[in-house]
């Protein structure tokens, strides 16, 4: 990605006696996927940590047999992919995965996609040397979306170690299985590794790690697309179609900004119906990892859509005279850009609450730090940093892509990691020892800054106000301490056999007191952290650390101060060792803050398009009149990576398209794709004919979909800052407008396996406290909700919801993120 | 290698074999003597004497060679492919087919359809299931294909119909279940062969 290959970190190795480049201190199998070699590997995910479970990518290394999945190579390492002996010890390894396999393959949801499989057949294992009685394997729901049949799991320890090592919620673990005992003989007649491989086979299976019958996760059904066998499937998917019958349609998951690469899989929808459905999404595994709302929420194409000319005539008509178009960031870049066109050629105004605040503050950093976007993307951050800090970002719900990166870079790079958020998490310090959580509060996410750059930046780059300001926050104080001391007392003795006094010298510990001074950092003590301890806790994350990362959420951009916070984050650009990530709010807001120009508010008359407004284009089906859904429509969107990634269309659609207004409005193309080659080179954009846009990865996990935006940096002084502005700080009773994990918007909210409601989401004795059901009284308004109680949640500040766009969410806050409530019970 | 054969290019011509048919009549007198010869010969009674031999058999010694179709009909080689059927297991009666799909995406005229499901016993279960024998060929694919001998040929060839297009259920050639005491194992395309016991090497089982 941004890592440049450069000569120096590049090694040479040989596999089977050819010379391959390979990078320096990658495991052997990364180093030969790479150069397009194939060693045999079940267990092993790219992004993970190796499980060693399945031992088939033994190879042998300068004459040693070694597990490519976690022996590093080394300059000059000579690699043999096959010997007598590893061929041997593979084809019993075979075997054993085939012992009481159930035959089933027939109905089997992999349907021939199966490593189990294709392994067995690579190895020619033609022949079974082995038995051992079988118990009986239950088939459970682990939850709604997620269905294992662990007759037919070969616990490869793939689906527990993304939920670990990429996802983060561990969620799934091994549990002992109590499977028969391992006749001795076999130790004894079988290769070795095949033998300590089944040991190990039979005494465990995959089960939820909370030891009761379900997980409680974020439902994101990575351990559906990892695994390699028919184990694990989405409920709804079980049994309803071969995969072979399933097209795959290249697409982008439409509802956060991580813009993950997706396949929707379509076949006609039953016999009589031979309309088109989604059945599933897939993804490229290896290199992308879904969240839930991704994997899950598909299936929100509008379905009933007609050619109505009448309504057509109408909506015509309503551009005419329309003052303002509402949209949010669900929408393609050609369709922004159009309605950047009307903006230009009718003087309609756009006005985007979802995407407003982030296009100004990316504008205030633009000003201040001289970067036309941020520095980094989540793929960066996950293969080269190890110290990531967050800041104002739900992490667990904003971001999936920003937790994961948050994750992995704890579990792989052996990282350490700052959260600062308001909102108390109980699975973000799950994620590593070195996971230091701030639960400060709302409004001081300058102040979080100013940690940083006290802790990280280089003082001489700062400006002298700068340095003064955080030393304000240094107090030292003489502390009396008690400490141990050893002190030698002699003492006389009556010798007892010789009848003699003897001197003996005895060591005693004392307590003594002793005054030391200590410095405590005042900027860790407001934001809730625990000053004394800070500095050696500060020490420990930082033992070996080189790579530093920064992501940003949308609480900063939504902040009152956020022109002060851009200029803060760039100044952390500028003096340390920073790399800055933002997350754009949902979908394509990117994409939509580059494109259009936004208006601070909405007046007379408003086209909604899948918004409010007083005539409503609606991709539900519930407005004046039909628009294509994401899912029904070609184009690209713009991701938190940066890039411009094509989409297409996975089913039909028969009524009309926004390209379709623009051609009798303003003068427009035929098709919707033909904007793509116009969308304007000085925000960023190439043009490049949609149809010519890549779309998939290299073995080595280089994205190649679409396009990176061109970014440029001007040389920029040094910005001035203000000083962190308490007065801002919200007391009492707040909310936070925050979507359960898998909600984005109204589309997941259709999407039929997506089941978190549209409540009030708080802590378990918060919402006790609560009762079931109470008003959220705003300043401007009201609304009514249900309370949910969220284990996950600590504290006392309660989650609204906002992906219902008729419910008006964003007027209720008011251009912020979190407000002063009152809570009645109803 | 000679190159000789390739420059031959009356393909075939050099294979035939002439028959003696004589040579043909040229002069009128020729001509008449041909139709005479073969007019007073004879053959036309010869011809009358079967017509007569076959009805005197028929009528009073009731020995007939044709069968009173639609009446009757004449067995039909096993081989012969027609309408499927679908085969139930004969000791449980339920149906073999499993709902793995493999006829649904061999069939070369994409003729076949079906919808599977997961039951409440867990199995996959087929939902419905059909066949336009407006378009199947009857290549007899599905029926070699099925891992389970549950689809295979049937006897069935009368297919005439008013309208091309005829679709065809899974209840329609199920065999009902009170003829199942009557159902045939096929011995056609995709039957078990002969031998497949030798062919088979077990699997050790610790049961």
């Amino acid at each position: 990605m941004s890592e440049v290959q450069t000569v120096d970190n590049m090694i040479s190795i040989t596999i089977d006696g050819t010379e391959f480049k390979a990078k320096e201190g990658e495991f052997i199998l990364n180093a030969a996927r790479a150069n397009d070699v194939f060693i045999p590997a079940i267990c092993y995910l790219t992004r993970c940590s190796p499980t060693l479970a399945c031992r088939i990518c033994l190879v042998e290394a300068d004459g040693k047999q070694v597990y490519a999945c976690n022996a590093k190579v080394k300059e000059g390492m000579a690699i043999t992919v096959d010997t007598p002996n590893i061929l041997e010890e593979r084809r019993a390894i075979m075997e054993v995965y085939d012992v009481n396999h159930p035959l089933q393959c027939g109905v089997c949801d992999k349907s021939g996609e199966c490593e189990l499989q294709n392994y067995t057949l690579e190895l020619g294992v033609d022949s079974q040397s082995y038995m051992i009685p079988d118990g009986k394997r239950e088939t459970t729901d682990w939850s709604s979306v997620l269905h294992y049949d662990s007759g037919l799991c070969i616990v490869c320890e793939r689906c527990t170690t993304v939920c670990k090592d990429m996802i983060g919620d561990a969620a799934i673990t091994t549990v002992k299985r109590g499977g028969a005992e391992l006749d001795k003989g076999y130790k004894e007649t079988m290769p070795k590794d095949a033998y300590s491989m089944w040991n190990k086979l039979q005494k465990s299976i995959i089960a939820p790690s909370n030891g009761t019958n379900f997980t409680n996760c974020s439902d994101c059904g990575e351990c559906i697309a990892v695994c390699p066998v028919g184990a694990l499937a989405s409920v709804d998917f079980v049994y309803t179609s071969n995969a072979w019958d399933l097209k795959r349609v290249p697409a982008v998951a439409a509802h956060s900004s991580d813009g993950a690469q997706i396949y929707y899989e379509v076949k006609p929808t039953s016999i009589e119906d031979r309309t088109e459905k989604i059945y599933r999404i897939t993804n490229e595994w290896s290199y992308v990892s879904l969240d839930g709302s991704a994997r899950f929420a598909y299936d929100f194409q509008n379905t009933t859509a007609t050619k109505d000319e009448e309504a057509f005539k109408n909506a015509i008509n309503a551009f005419k005279k329309a003052d303002t178009i509402r949209f949010n960031s669900m929408i393609t870049n050609e369709e922004a850009f159009m309605l950047q066109t009307l903006k230009e050629k009718m003087g309609i105004k756009l006005y985007n609450p979802e995407v407003k605040a982030f296009q100004t503050f990316l504008h205030h950093y633009e000003a201040a730090s001289g970067n036309s976007l941020w520095t980094t993307d989540t793929d960066a951050i996950m293969k080269k940093s190890d110290f990531v800090i967050s800041i104002g970002a739900a992490l667990r719900n904003d971001s999936p892509a920003m937790k994961y990166a948050f994750n992995n870079v704890q579990k792989l790079n052996k990282g350490a990691g700052f959260y600062f958020h308001p909102v108390g998490d109980t699975l973000i310090p799950t994620f590593g020892k070195n996971v230091q959580v701030f639960n400060h509060k709302v409004g001081l996410e300058e102040a979080a800054l100013y940690l940083v750059l006290d802790l990280f930046a280089d003082k001489d780059k700062l400006s002298s106000e700068v340095k003064d300001y955080i030393e304000s926050f240094k107090n030292t104080e003489t502390k009396t301490i008690k400490e141990k001391k050893i002190v030698t007392v002699r003492e006389m003795v009556l010798n007892e056999e010789s009848g003699e006094e003897e001197e003996v010298s005895k060591k005693v510990t004392e307590m003594v007191d002793k005054e030391i001074s200590v410095t405590s950092n005042g900027l860790v003590s407001l934001l809730g952290g625990d000053a004394s301890k800070f500095d050696d806790v500060f020490a420990k994350m930082m033992k070996k650390k080189e790579h530093f990362s920064m992501m940003l959420g949308e609480d900063l951009y939504y902040h009152d101060k956020a022109e002060n916070i851009a200029k803060l984050v760039a100044l952390v650009e500028a003096t340390c060792n920073i790399d800055v990530v933002m997350t754009p709010p949902k979908s394509n807001a990117l994409g939509v803050a580059l494109l259009c120009e936004l208006d601070d508010a909405q007046s007379g008359y408003t086209i909604g398009y899948n918004e409010n407004g007083d005539f409503r284009l609606s991709a539900l089906g519930t407005g004046d009149i039909d628009i294509p859904a994401m899912n029904q429509q070609e184009g690209t969107l713009t991701s938190i990576a940066k890039r411009v990634l094509p989409t297409n269309a996975a089913v039909e659609y028969n009524g009309y398209e926004l390209n379709d207004f623009m051609k009798e409005l303003v003068d427009a193309p035929a098709l919707t794709i033909d904007w793509t080659v116009m969308l304007p080179t000085d925000k960023g954009f190439k043009s490049l004919e949609f149809d010519t846009l890549p779309n998939s990865f290299s073995n080595d996990g280089k994205d190649n979909r679409g396009y990176r935006l061109e970014t440029c940096h001007v040389e920029a002084q040094l910005p001035e800052v203000a000083e962190c502005d308490q007065s801002a700080v919200l007391e009492g009773e707040i909310a936070y407008r925050c979507n359960p994990a898998r909600q984005f918007n109204d589309f997941t909210d259709k999407s039929h396996e997506i089941f978190e409601t549209f409540s009030l989401y708080a802590s378990v004795e918060k919402a006790e406290s609560l009762g079931d059901k109470v008003e959220v009284v705003f300043e401007n308004g009201s609304i009514t909700l249900d309370v949910v109680a969220d284990a996950k949640i600590l504290g006392d500040i309660v989650k609204v919801p906002d992906f219902k766009s008729a419910q008006g969410v964003y007027d209720l806050f008011a251009g912020s993120r979190y407000q002063t409530v009152t809570l009645r019970k109803v | 290698m000679s190159l000789e054969q390739f420059k031959n290019r009356n393909v075939g011509i050099h294979t035939y074999k002439t028959l003696d048919v004589g040579t043909p009549p040229n002069t009128g007198m020729e001509k008449f003597t041909q139709v005479v010869t073969r007019a007073v010969k004879g053959e036309l009674f010869v011809g009358l004497w079967v017509v007569m031999r076959e009805m005197i058999n028929t009528l009073v010694k009731g020995d007939v060679h044709t069968v009173k179709y639609p009446f009757e009909k004449m067995p039909i080689s096993p081989r012969y492919r027609a309408i499927h059927d679908m085969l139930r297991l004969l000791e449980s009666g339920n149906y073999r087919c499993i709902g793995c799909g493999l006829c649904e995406k061999i069939c070369i005229s994409n003729c076949i359809s079906m919808d599977t499901r997961y039951d409440e016993e867990q199995r996959k279960e087929v939902s419905e299931y059909t066949i336009n024998f407006g378009r199947c060929i009857f290549c007899g694919y599905c029926a070699e294909v099925c891992p389970e001998l549950a689809i295979v040929h049937g006897p069935r060839y009368e297919n005439a119909s008013e309208q091309r297009a005829g679709y065809s259920l899974f209840e329609d050639m199920l065999t009902p279940i009170d003829k199942l005491n009557l159902q045939q194992e096929y011995d056609g395309f995709g039957a078990v062969s002969p031998n497949a016991d030798e062919n088979i090497t077990q699997t050790p089982l610790a049961y």
